[in-house]
């Protein structure tokens, strides 16, 4: 399983970001071989409109089986994003990656799609 | 730290009133933020003293070298806003018409046409009464509010109030229902829906309630005025316990509201033992249980 | 004679003037007719009754994909300044409420697979009421770009109503869509309340106002509640106050059952008087 987390920071400790469209930076766990690596959002935050649709393009080239966010994509990026198999879980905007990943895990988070 | 974000769909509501009344109440327990950047008038009430300031950009705007420009006409001829004006046998771009989609700068044989970021406004952290602080914002002529200026409000109160072990950022949102709204609800423990016992008042609930859903945020609501007409009041009842929205408080009109405005100062500072006041700090209580049970 | 009533903020009670104002300007036996400019909420609607005459479908141009030449060479979405298209690896999908209409991906496209088609972006509706008319234009739920059909219900309304007295009710704030509702009328009244709230965003309308280069007076609502700083200041920078509304609860009851005022409040209707007897100087200017 690839998992992607929206993150403030690059390792377990770290906080996550609660915002999809405009998170900071992904964060891929791949569990097989138990890799943690950073893709960065950069720019992001100097786009005035369409930030969710251009994260999303980018959450889907990296082809994950599951995003670990906060409060959810918006309504085109969500469009965009069933166009794949990928699984959404929100809920996990005030955790540290490592909790997310626990509180995954344990069934705790909900689904937005 | 919790954060609490209050939108209204239409304007008048008394949503920023509201907002500044809770900052009162909480004082230095909770950071401010303003994300209403079209009316920013939260820094008002608070009394804001303008303690930083930062340029804020947005968009872009054509700007025609003039020495390397020969005049071809290929810029005028690619705009579709009617923003390329010839004055004395020279292209210009008119300001207010540009709308910064760069096309004429991309088809330019002598690359004479730049795009340069705009000065959208200014970004504000200041000191507020009851020993607080508030990030807030001013936009400049013709700039509109944007998911990305938005964004940039909340991420800096929410740094500082992480950095101050704040209890509460307070958030007043962005009206409307499209991309600074979104941006403004964005991390929100609890959405509180102001609306007013008006005809217009349940169409503008209805339609931001909408958005709220998607995201599935929680929220709560508070209706003003709703002894204006109570007909009305009940059609919101009926359908926030329809969508399992929690009423939080039924406001009365009451110039209170008009008369603290007047003064510049919220309502709980205004009178602090009144009617209305008391009304308000019992929201803010069931706000806070609200959050707190939640927690849990 | 073309006037646009416009505020800083929402809830000055625009709407509430320039729908009474268009009913007794009626009654005054004048040819009227009002535009209601807040295509995103337009509610004029509400507290006119009036006979749907005129629906007329209103459009923009956006790019629509054509795979059969599409290299997918991601150029159109490079150029494209406003996020609207997302360039997937075997599709193209373009974002209508995102773009500008300003045609770049389209004709910079190296297979024109972007060829540029209309799309309905809402309506433009015209009702008949007691003597006189309005119109409103409604964009359709989840359309973002307000201007380009505020320009359309202005055009319209110029083409139809050539002799009347046109008032536009404009969008609240003071970015773009209040600044295409303002520049081509003859003058804009602000509508304001004497609160430190009203001062605040009608100190930014007047700045838009004078960079437009537009002629603009005032209007203060709910009179007589807050303070006189709007007073002061209108004093201070030489703008005229058209009239001051007296604030009266019975108003805002009117208001909330979606009634006109003027019918039932006397000192309503005086405002209005002020307001017509100060467009009749205005008309005479001409």
């Amino acid at each position: 399983m690839k998992i992607i987390f929206t993150a403030k920071g690059e390792n377990w400790n770290s906080p996550m970001d609660a915002r999809f469209g405009r998170m900071e930076m992904l964060v891929i766990y791949d569990e097989e071989n138990d890799t943690l690596e950073m893709v960065s959002n950069e720019g992001i935050e100097e786009m005035e409109h369409g930030a969710g649709l251009q994260t999303a393009k980018k959450v889907m080239e990296l082809k994950p089986d599951v995003i670990i966010t906060g409060n959810g994509a918006g309504q085109k990026a969500l469009d965009l994003l069933k166009r794949t198999t990928v699984k959404m879980y929100i809920g996990a905007g005030d955790m540290t990656l490592e909790e997310a990943y626990s509180a995954y895990k344990n069934s705790q988070l909900k689904t937005q799609f | 730290m919790r954060e609490v974000v209050i939108i209204s769909g239409k304007g008048g509501t008394g949503k920023t009133s509201l907002a500044a009344s809770f900052a009162y109440l909480e004082g230095s327990n909770a950071l401010v933020s303003d994300c209403d950047v079209d009316a920013a008038n939260m820094h008002l009430l608070l009394d804001a003293n303008f303690r930083s300031k930062e340029d804020f950009f947005s968009g872009d705007l054509a700007v025609i070298d003039e020495d390397i420009c020969i005049n071809c006409g290929k810029c005028d001829e690619v705009c579709r806003f009617d923003a390329i004006d010839v004055i004395d046998d020279q292209h210009r771009v008119d300001f207010i018409s540009c709308e910064g989609c760069w096309y004429c700068s991309r088809v330019c044989p002598t690359e004479a046409i730049s795009m340069v970021k705009q000065k959208a406004g200014d970004l504000f952290v200041s000191d507020i009464k009851n020993g607080s602080k508030m990030v807030h914002a001013k936009l400049g002529f013709a700039a509109e509010n944007s998911g990305k200026l938005v964004a940039k409000v909340k991420q800096e109160a929410k740094i500082l109030a992480l950095k101050e072990d704040k209890a509460f950022v307070i958030t007043d949102g962005s009206p409307g229902i499209g991309c600074p709204v979104i941006s403004s609800l964005s991390g929100a423990n609890l959405v509180v829906l102001v609306t007013e016992a008006t005809v217009s008042g349940l169409h503008d609930l209805k339609r931001v309630h909408k958005l709220v859903k998607t995201f599935s945020y929680e929220s709560v609501c508070i209706i003003n005025k709703y002894d204006l007409n109570e007909e009305m009041s009940q059609k919101i009842e009926i359908f926030l316990e329809k969508e399992g929205i929690k009423l939080v408080a039924k406001l009365p009109y009451d110039d209170t509201f008009t008369k603290a405005l007047a003064l510049a100062q919220p309502i709980v500072e205004y009178s602090s033992d009144g009617e209305l006041s008391t009304l308000v700090k019992e929201s803010w209580e069931k706000i806070k249980t609200i959050i707190e049970e939640n927690d849990k | 004679m073309k006037i646009t009533i416009a505020s800083g903020k929402g809830g000055t009670g625009k709407t509430t003037i320039s729908t009474n104002l268009v009913s007794y300007l009626s009654t005054l036996k004048q040819s009227v007719v009002l535009a209601d400019l807040d295509v995103e909420e337009p509610n004029s609607a509400l507290f006119l009754r009036g006979d749907l005459e005129k629906e007329q479908v209103s459009y923009k141009m956006i790019p629509k994909w054509e795979e059969a030449d599409c290299t997918f060479c991601g150029e159109c979405a490079d150029v494209c300044n406003f996020n609207a298209i997302v360039a997937l690896s075997d599709e193209i999908i373009v974002y209508p409420e995102l773009c500008h209409s300003c045609y770049a991906c389209s004709e910079l496209c190296p297979t024109d697979s972007l060829p540029m088609t209309s799309e309905r972006i809402g309506e433009i509706k015209a009702f008949t009421s007691d003597g006189f008319s309005f119109i409103e234009g409604r964009l359709d739920l989840g359309q973002e770009m307000a201007v380009p059909l505020i320009a359309q219900t202005i055009d319209y309304v110029d083409e139809n109503f050539k002799n009347h007295i046109k008032i536009f009710d404009a969008p609240p704030g003071t970015s773009c869509p209040v600044i295409e509702a303002s520049r081509g009328s003859d003058y804009v009244i602000l509508v304001t309340e004497s609160t430190p709230f009203g001062l605040n965003d009608l100190k930014l309308a007047v700045e838009t106002m004078r960079v437009l280069n537009q002629k603009f007076g005032v209007i203060i609502n709910r009179y007589g509640i807050g303070d006189n700083g709007v007073e002061t200041y209108c004093a201070d920078e030489n703008i005229e106050i058209i009239t001051k509304v007296k604030n009266d609860r019975e108003v805002a009851k009117l208001y909330s059952k979606g009634e006109l005022i003027y019918p039932k409040i006397g000192h309503f209707r005086d405002s209005l008087d002020e307001i017509v007897t100060f467009i009749g100087g205005l008309k005479c200017e001409k």
